[in-house]
């Protein structure tokens, strides 16, 4: 099929957000890792610990988002790349969007839970 | 010297080769093109492009020892032996180091690489600022080689989807220019997750350009000015 070439007016926002992701997730592993530096954890009681507090959990909570929305804009670029039957490309773009959705649900539920 | 030259004709051969070719350069012989056009004296049946041998034209690029240039203004001296010389990669082989380079040229006018200006023209040129006219430096040497957008694995993978560096560089030159009105319609043409976002800033096209301009920062300029009227 020849495509008509002509903008479809979309994708600076994925691009931005990708940029943005990449600043939180930055950001958050610096911080992270100096408390870990700081304040090493030495038993499973101690992580424990360190994760009980409310803004470890907010922070790792931004940080695993991002990391899936960064996550998600990177795996739709590789298959644009790669994947030229456009059945089979949404249809992993679907496996993708639906896996990164399970994991984030998956990650609020570690964290919140017991 | 001892080059191996990439062979291909349609009509005689089922498969690509590469052919090897000895040659004491002449005295006078300083650019891969003099030792060109001598192998193309011992073997006529060798097919290239080449026409004003000084780096304006664009006409002899193709791939010397993996890496895209002119064959004009690269030195012999200093090329690694056997100097591999293939087309380019990427585009569709006619003959030998003669590529079809229709699917490039098809990206460059689909970023309409004119000036469209609707006011009526003045008796006179349309003037510009030193400054104005300054924004255009880095864009409007282009000479449309081909070298950089052969180099893109973007472009390998989405030939006729991606604009490619040749292109969108050309593209933001008329975006830079001061006496071009068609901005918004430019970026609304260009704001596209395969015209310009298969760019991944590998920086290929900048390594490669023979004329060293910088079409990564072209493409950032072009995002740039679609972040500013989105946010």
């Amino acid at each position: 099929m020849v495509r008509t070439v002509v903008g479809a007016h979309y994708g600076i926002g994925s691009w931005l957000m990708q940029r943005i992701s990449a600043a939180i997730m930055g950001v958050f592993a610096v911080i992270f890792l100096l408390v870990l530096l700081l304040h090493p954890p030495a038993s499973y009681g101690d992580w424990k610990a360190l994760m009980a507090h409310s803004w470890v959990k907010v922070g790792m909570l931004l940080f695993l988002l991002s990391l899936f929305l960064h996550a998600w804009v990177g795996m739709r670029d590789i298959l644009m790349d790669y994947v030229h039957r456009t059945g089979i490309r949404l249809a992993l773009q679907v496996l993708v969007l639906v896996s990164l959705a399970v994991y984030a649900i998956w990650a609020v539920r570690i964290l919140w839970g017991n | 010297m001892r080059f191996s030259i990439y062979r291909f004709d349609p009509d005689s051969d089922a498969k690509p080769y590469m052919k090897d070719y000895d040659l004491e350069p002449d005295r006078g012989d300083t650019m891969l093109l003099d030792a060109l056009v001598r192998i193309k004296a011992m073997d006529d049946t060798l097919a290239l492009r080449r026409s004003c041998r000084e780096g304006v034209c664009g006409s002899d690029a193709m791939n010397i020892n993996g890496r895209n240039g002119l064959a004009c203004i690269t030195p012999l001296a200093g090329l690694r032996e056997p100097i591999e010389l293939r087309p380019l990669p990427g585009l569709p082989v006619i003959r030998d180091l003669i590529v079809d380079m229709e699917p490039f040229f098809k990206q460059y006018r689909s970023i309409k690489p004119f000036l469209i200006n609707n006011d009526p023209p003045p008796e006179t040129e349309r003037l510009q600022s030193p400054e104005e006219r300054a924004e255009l430096d880095g864009l409007y040497e282009c000479i449309l080689c081909a070298c950089c957008t052969t180099a893109c694995p973007s472009f390998w993978w989405n030939p006729d989807k991606f604009v490619g560096p040749a292109g969108l560089l050309q593209a933001w030159r008329f975006i830079a220019d001061t006496r071009d009105q068609a901005t918004a319609e430019r970026l609304d043409d260009l704001e596209d997750p395969y015209r310009l976002f298969r760019c991944h800033s590998i920086m290929n096209c900048v390594d490669v350009c023979p004329k060293g301009l910088n079409p990564t920062e072209a493409i950032g300029k072009i995002k740039g000015l679609m972040v500013r009227r989105t946010v």
